[in-house]
């Protein structure tokens, strides 16, 4: 019969109660009408009513804002030293007090941030790059090559990661130092050794989705249609594989932010005179009982940014997956 | 059942070797000469030096260099510390054991804390119970190890005098006493440690048994008529375990990390301390060897977790 | 004096856009050793009618609004969880659909029948699992004596069904409820549940609740058979003038779109659909709930609900086509 080839047009990705009870497409007549509304306002509908997350988006803006533009309005230097505050505690003209040589410890927090958000997001982005690269090529290759692939994938995760991070950080420091400068030499050292160790996951999930992806009807339509192989990736299994990358990508943040930290805070972190937060604290632990303000301050920093994050992250993972009890 | 673990034994060999391949490369392509610390030591004249490096064999291509290692590695052989003079083997024999109590301690608190916590959040998502444990756990892991060991030290340490914040290994006291103060001093890494680990690990132990409490076999178990705790304790749990054994097991090499961290803070004299000791140090065969045990230590548990699995899930056993 | 008296019972569940009436004043009677069957399409409210009786559904979301269920007179409606639990698989027993998925993976089925005889019996962990050979046997599983120690994934779906059943019976309870027992088998294999069940109830005793959607099972084993549409039922007679004299329309378009073999050849008749979808329960409006669908839709259908009224003995219609019998 003609009737069953015709599709609802008003069918709309609803998620109501797990009962099966509903049927799709609204019958005017009947019952309470139910706007439609896209999946992008669905998945921030369902993250505002995480509230935590919702906040740590506002908190971790502010923060982001205060690290970015901070500098603009507050100019005090990182290294102006002024021996007769030193170790002072919070005031007005030092809003989170001196450290021993009398230099503003807010200052270097604000620049300190700018440092860990550039780790963060940088590292990020090479973890999510390198993670989805190899999970599609396992997942849409299969067979040996995903074989292989995987067998890389799992000796990389049996790797003890911090203890390789401080080998590499240490043993390549000089070369990258010599041949991009200082700063960057750092960067992009610790950037690659903390992303390096941060695809695995991201691959294991992309390819996850690309297994089930690959035989859902839709792609199987595609293919029928002619699409090529890139194609369908592309344009069919990558968008829908987006959701568990996004929150992953947002742990990775935190994660980066913690490694490039506990780096600074072992001493093999960005030399000794750039003021991360980690460094700041290292600097400041020998000192928590005179003046607690020094290291206090840089590991709030540390714990609010990646709180924040997390918290977004718990958010995004409600809001994108459909399946989450709410 | 003795199938499962023989073909997981199979794969740990492969990998093995190739962490071993992939530590030797990283040594052997990076710059620097592990015997430029000696040059500065004036007990060692240039020809011992001459010796040595041909003892090693730094001179010859990487691949046989290897094997020499490889080989050596198995016969036993770990070679000799740069610095301390000792055998490496020795060397970390003295400290593994540390390592090992401390981060085996705090795993064990860090099960006790969040098997019931997160069991609990799950049973009742949403409950002002769940939502204080959730936040907790977050704020539980995202507060860096060293922060909340610095603090742990301000507090405990300084504040309020009760636990010595240098580890001591030569504690003289005998019977209770020894016991005593040795918990006194490893108190404190233990618990940062296993706080760390309790956060994350409740987390996951709520996803899995939310999880696991939607399934029908757990409305089959209520339909006969058994009450809640037993639905919970009996069906639920036990089935809600067994991803979590996994997860704990795959965090194994970031709880390594962390117990570097909490070694350097507390100056408790494990591998991991030593491990950062050798590499500020340049102590070549130290670092190759405390890598490669680490390793070893995470491939270990590996094993140990997909073990557990097998013997939690029939499936696996009577597949 | 029936042995399950549902009278009125209304079961909603909140969610996000509203209460969702998925049972909304069902009357369904059952006397002992009777066999009903309950049908309808899916999400119709047959399978929450059922959970409703021994509180399987989650409350929250869900919620007995209004209603009663009399179980051998007594409302089973406010009673807490503890006299529910003794009620449960002793007195009341439920098989599910999804044999795939209703046992638990790391118990033998042997622990699993064993269970339910511990917990209300009393037996010792030896007789309990002798009572399971027991029920092992009754229900056709082959040497019971080896498969009352092996585990659920060592069992085919019909074999998983046939545990279940075992399971159900294994305190020997008043009344059975298959909730679709066949739905997820193979064709063969339903016919053999079936048939166990038919053979069980003529050696126990037991009242039997069918709830299926299949026709062809109704006509095979109910006695009676109560039809339900959107939450409400619409008809109920016995099996034989059910099938001979169907009169609410929406009956009648149910018994027309069974194929049939033996008549297909000589009439050539066209297999009938109903047209249209289930109208969503969101708070649902006044009026007949098929009228979107029915052939014979009238105005005075869509502004009041009509009530379930005995047209014929023992045949009530809830149409407004067939006003009571005088």
């Amino acid at each position: 019969m003609a009737d069953d080839l015709i599709v609802d047009p008003d069918i709309a990705p609803q998620r109501v109660a797990d009962s099966g009870m509903l049927g799709p497409g609204p019958e005017p007549q009947l019952g309470k009408a139910i706007a439609s509304i896209s999946p992008w306002q669905e998945a921030w509908r369902r993250f505002k009513r995480h509230r935590l997350a919702y906040w740590s988006l506002w908190v971790l803006g502010f923060m982001v804002l205060a690290v970015l533009l901070g500098p603009l309005f507050y100019k005090v230097g990182i290294n102006e030293v002024d021996f007769q505050s030193r170790l002072a505690g919070p005031s007005l003209k030092h809003p989170m007090g001196t450290d021993d040589l009398g230099r503003d410890i807010l200052a270097r927090v604000l620049y300190g941030g700018r440092i860990s958000l550039a780790v963060g997001m940088a590292a990020m982005l090479m973890a999510i790059s390198v993670g989805v690269l190899i999970g599609a090529v396992a997942g849409m290759a299969r067979g040996w090559v995903d074989a292989v692939l995987m067998w890389v994938t799992d000796l990389f995760l049996s790797l003890p990661q911090l203890p390789l991070l401080l080998l590499l950080i240490f043993l390549f420091r000089e070369p990258l130092k010599q041949a991009f400068g200082l700063e960057l030499g750092i960067f992009i050292l610790i950037v690659t050794v903390i992303g390096g160790f941060r695809w695995m996951p991201v691959a294991r999930l992309v390819r996850a989705q690309f297994f089930s992806l690959r035989e859902k009807e839709f792609v199987e339509a595609a293919r029928a249609l002619g699409a090529s192989t890139p194609r369908q990736v592309v344009r069919h299994i990558l968008p829908n594989s987006l959701g568990p990358v996004i929150v992953a990508a947002t742990i990775d943040v935190a994660a980066a932010i913690i490694a490039e930290s506990t780096l600074s805070f072992l001493g093999l972190g960005f030399p000794p005179d750039i003021p991360t937060w980690g460094r700041i604290l290292y600097d400041g632990r020998d000192y928590m009982d005179l003046a607690v303000h020094w290291a206090m301050f840089p590991g709030l920093a540390i714990f609010l940014t990646v709180l924040t994050i997390n918290f977004i992250g718990d958010g995004l993972r409600d809001a994108l997956d459909p399946r989450r009890v709410l | 059942m003795l199938n499962y673990i023989f073909r997981r034994l199979l794969i740990v060999l492969p990998s093995l070797l190739g962490i071993s391949i992939v530590l030797f490369t990283v040594l052997a392509l990076a710059p620097g000469d592990p015997f430029e610390e000696l040059a500065t030591n004036p007990n060692v004249p240039a020809e011992v030096r001459m010796l040595l490096r041909q003892q090693f064999g730094l001179d010859d291509p990487v691949w046989q260099r290897y094997l020499r290692w490889l080989t050596s590695m198995l016969r036993g052989d770990w070679g000799f510390s740069f610095q301390s003079r000792v055998n490496v083997d020795q060397l970390i024999l003295q400290r593994l054991p540390t390592t090992i109590v401390v981060i085996g301690l705090s795993q064990l608190l860090a099960i006790l804390i969040a098997l019931p916590v997160g069991v609990l959040a799950a049973v009742k998502p949403y409950s002002w119970f769940d939502r204080i444990a959730s936040t907790l756990a977050f704020i539980g892991f995202s507060l860096p190890t060293f922060f909340t060991g610095i603090v742990f030290i301000l507090f405990f340490s300084i504040y309020l005098g009760w636990f010595p914040f240098v580890y001591r290994s030569d504690i003289s006291s005998t019977g209770w006493q020894f016991f005593w103060d040795h918990f006194k001093q490893s108190i404190m890494p233990i618990t940062v440690l296993g706080l760390a680990q309790a956060a994350s690990m409740m987390r996951y132990v709520r996803s899995s048994v939310l999880d696991v409490v939607r399934l029908d076999y757990v409305t089959t178990a209520r339909s006969k008529g058994l009450n809640e705790r037993a639905v919970i304790t009996k069906h639920v749990v036990r089935n809600a375990l067994i991803p979590v054994v996994t997860l704990v097991a795959l965090q194994m090499p970031a709880v390594f990390g962390g117990a570097i961290v909490t070694e350097q803070i507390f100056r408790v004299p494990g591998i991991g301390s030593l491990l950062i000791d050798a590499i500020l140090r340049n102590d070549t065969p130290v670092i190759m060897a405390v890598t490669f045990v680490l390793s070893c230590l995470v491939i270990f548990f590996n094993l140990l977790a997909d073990i557990i699995y097998g013997w939690l899930d029939p499936r696996i056993s009577y597949g | 004096m029936p042995l399950l008296d549902i009278r009125g019972l209304k079961t909603h569940f909140k969610t996000d856009d509203g209460w969702l009436h998925a049972v909304d004043g069902v009357d369904i009677a059952i006397e002992a050793g009777q066999t009903v069957s309950v049908v309808g399409e899916s999400g119709c409210g047959k399978s929450v009618t059922a959970k409703t009786v021994l509180k399987l559904i989650d409350m929250p979301p869900g919620k007995i609004v209004a209603g009663q269920v009399l179980w051998q007179g007594r409302d089973l409606v406010p009673l807490g969880p503890q006299e529910m639990q003794k009620i449960r698989a002793k007195e009341i027993a439920i098989i599910f659909q999804e044999p795939m998925t209703s046992l638990n993976p790391v118990f033998t089925i042997g622990e699993q029948i064993a269970e339910s005889v511990r917990l209300h019996e009393g037996l010792s962990k030896k007789a309990a699992l002798d009572r399971a050979v027991e029920m092992l046997k009754l229900v056709n599983i082959p040497t019971p004596q080896r498969r009352v120690n092996d585990y659920p994934h060592q069992f085919s779906g019909g074999m998983r069904q046939r545990v279940m059943i075992a399971i159900a019976l294994a305190c020997n309870p008043k009344l059975v409820i298959a909730d679709e027992p066949t739905t997820a088998l193979d064709v063969t294999i339903q016919a053999q549940i079936l048939e166990l069940l038919q053979s069980l109830k003529d050696r126990f005793g037991m009242a039997v609740m069918l709830i299926t959607h299949a026709m062809g099972v109704v006509a095979e084993v109910a006695q009676r058979v109560v039809v339900m549409y959107a939450g409400k039922v619409v008809e109920e007679a016995p099996v034989g003038e059910l099938f001979a004299r169907p009169l609410h329309p929406y009956t009648q378009g149910l018994i027309r779109s069974i194929p049939r073999l033996d008549t297909a050849a000589i009439h050539k008749v066209r297999l009938e659909a109903i047209p249209g979808t289930v109208p969503k329960l969101i708070e649902p409006a006044e009026g007949c709930r098929f009228a979107g669908r029915c052939k014979y839709v009238a105005p005075a259908c869509r502004t009041a609900t009509p009530p379930l009224l005995e047209v014929n003995p023992g045949h009530k219609v809830a149409c407004i086509l067939h006003p009571a019998a005088t």
